[in-house]
């Protein structure tokens, strides 16, 4: 089975982004990235069914250079081998034109699996596989918790709200958008990372002109309307005062 | 013409449509003073559709047909796109849920329209009717313009505009059927009924207190550190979604949209940011304690009380205290 997973680059978790001079994206210098985790979990799960199925991974990507480190740490991972859609363009296009240009450098490679993350974590539009579905014209399924392969055909477990989940089975080719928790991630090892360096990743050009459907006018830090009573002084003090207001005032504890 | 596209499962309708509803409603005063419509898809959809006739709409449109039910992308899209054909709109609003983040990508992109996804709030820019989606995990806001053709497709997060401002109309809306032609065999999903897993051990619903861990607990070799925290308190351990996807913790004790509801009387939340998927799950409790290094968190816009610091700093802290 040749299986395709969509990876993307986003600013790490733990960093507070700091925003551009026009409040319109952050500033990149200085930032750190890392991979999209919903993706991460994507990733793991291909791995796994070319363990069980045979056949190839191959990790996809659509951003600036910086994009290829997040590939090569997925070829570290096991990934045969990656293709990166390059342009400076795309480090904050809207999904229709990360999904786009994914389609196009991807519609030769005929994928019998196209895997990616529900969503991700900067700019979190969770549409990029659904357009991509429509674009390869594949079906999809979405916020996927167990795959099963059988013959020409999948059968997918979705997560729905609250507590609520269900299998649904479609053809093959098919696009699937995972959920995090799906799998355990697995780490490189050093052999993982030394054979990366021997893997292939193809760059592929952008089209030269992206038109966006959706323009980011203004990003800002949200404005707190902070209710909390926040208690301050050192770790012991703070303790002290939490204590005596959840006996005396919010009376929630003997 | 603004549309709501409400959401049934079974001839019940999704509590989240009324906020759609009433979104639809401001977005047409802000756009105005458009009309707005409803549209119901589905089998049997009358009993919804004379449900949300009360709103102040000017129609309510049921695109009833067997391949409607159950749900599937594929006979949605097809569906809504003829619907669009027939009733033009500059704007079509959802609520963002499960269903919606399923199908409504693919009808903007069958369309080749902008969809603002997971709105949490109404505003201008331009002159025109702008989107806020929060960003970066919620560190960040950002004002959205749609650009192209329209309709615009937008998606509101549930919460974002609360149900109850929906205006109601002083007399029923007229309910038109619309006729659309779904196509079975092009529909390529087989859905099988939904479920729940089995019975979970521990029903975090009826607890009272509830101390639950985030992603800043950081390893699994830490959780006695809260575990001991909760059993002084008499509380059950809870957790975010990270801690349920390392393993560290049955996903029985996940709170939030994809976990357990709760309504305790304490939940006292250790390095948990507060994203809109952990807090739908408990934002109903009655008091909300935040242990947080940052300040800026999102969780302490809904807790009662805050200490900004590390929480292996303080809860060692609050142990010693308790235990005095
Ligand atoms: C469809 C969908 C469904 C989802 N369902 C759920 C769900 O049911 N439940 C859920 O929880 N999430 C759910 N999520 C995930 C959710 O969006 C967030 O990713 C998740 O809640 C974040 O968990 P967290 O707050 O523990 O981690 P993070 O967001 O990483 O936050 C960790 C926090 O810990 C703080 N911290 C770090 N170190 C320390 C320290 N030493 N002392 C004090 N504080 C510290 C940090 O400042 C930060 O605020 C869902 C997401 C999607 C897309």
């Amino acid at each position: 089975m040749k299986i395709a997973v969509c990876i993307k680059q986003v600013p790490a978790r733990d960093s507070q982004p700091r925003l551009n001079e026009a409040h319109t994206w952050i500033r990149e210098d200085g930032a750190a990235f890392e991979m999209n985790e919903p993706d991460a979990y994507a990733l793991e799960e291909a791995l796994r069914l070319k363990e069980r199925h045979g056949g190839e991974v191959v990790v996809c990507s659509a951003g600036p250079g910086r994009v290829s480190q997040v590939l090569r740490e997925a070829l570290a991972r096991g990934a045969d081998r990656a293709i990166h859609v390059e342009s400076d363009e795309l480090v904050a296009a809207d999904a229709f034109n990360v999904a786009g240009t994914l389609a196009d450098a991807m519609r030769s490679e005929s994928f019998d699996l196209v895997l990616t993350g529900l969503q991700s974590d900067d700019q979190g539009f969770a549409q990029t596989g659904v357009v991509l579905a429509e674009r390869l014209g594949m079906p999809h399924a979405t916020i996927i918790m167990e795959v099963q392969v059988e013959a020409a055909a999948l059968r997918v477990k979705r997560e729905l709200e609250g507590g609520w989940f269900q299998w649904m089975s479609m053809p093959l080719p098919a696009v699937l958008t995972i959920q995090s928790g799906i799998n355990q991630l697995r780490y490189a090892t050093l052999k993982g990372i030394m054979a990366a360096k021997k893997k292939e990743i193809r760059k592929v050009a952008a089209p030269a002109v992206l038109t966006s459907r959706q323009r980011v006018v203004n990003l800002y830090v949200p404005q707190k309307t902070k209710q909390a009573q926040v208690l301050g002084g050192t770790p012991a003090e703070a303790a002290k005062e939490l204590v005596k207001r959840l006996r005396d005032e919010a009376r929630v504890i003997e | 013409m603004i549309l709501v596209v409400v959401e049934q499962r079974e001839g019940k309708l999704n509590r989240a449509s009324w906020e759609a509803i009433a979104g639809g409603q401001q977005l047409a005063a802000k756009a105005g003073g458009e009309s707005v419509k409803i549209a119901v898809l589905g089998g049997d959809v009358g009993p919804v559709a004379a449900e949300v006739a009360g709103a102040a709409v000017t129609e309510v449109l049921t695109v009833s047909n067997a391949a409607l039910e159950p749900y599937t992308a594929d006979g949605y899209v097809q569906a809504l796109v003829q619907v669009l054909g027939l009733h033009s709109a500059s704007f079509v609003v959802f609520a963002h849920t499960y269903q919606a983040r399923d199908f409504v990508p693919k009808l903007a992109a069958r369309l080749e329209r902008a969809l603002v996804a997971d709105v949490v709030g109404l505003t201008e820019a331009e002159g025109r009717p702008a989107f806020t989606r929060l960003v970066f995990q919620g560190k960040m806001a950002a004002d959205v313009l749609p650009e192209g053709d329209r309709p615009y497709l937008i998606t509101l997060q549930s919460g974002a505009i609360a149900a109850d401002t929906v205006r109601r109309g002083a007399t029923p809306a007229p309910v038109t059927p619309v006729n659309v032609v779904v196509d079975g065999s092009a529909i390529r999903q087989r859905p099988e009924a939904p479920f729940r897993e089995a019975k979970q051990a521990v029903d975090l619903s009826q607890a009272v207190r509830i101390v639950a861990v985030g992603r800043g607990i950081k390893a699994q070799d830490k959780l006695p550190l809260a575990e001991e925290l909760a059993k002084l308190l008499g509380a059950e351990l809870g957790a975010s979604r990270p801690i349920c996807d390392s393993g560290w913790l049955p996903l029985e004790r996940q709170v939030g949209s994809s976990g357990q509801t709760v309504a305790p009387k304490l939940y006292l939340a250790l390095g948990i940011s507060g994203a809109i998927q952990h807090a739908v799950g408990m934002k109903g409790s009655k008091t909300i304690v935040a242990i947080n290094k940052d300040a800026d968190a999102p969780i302490f816009e809904i807790a009662d009380y805050g200490i900004v610091g590390d929480l292996f700093e303080v809860v060692p802290a609050l142990i010693k205290e308790l235990k005095s």
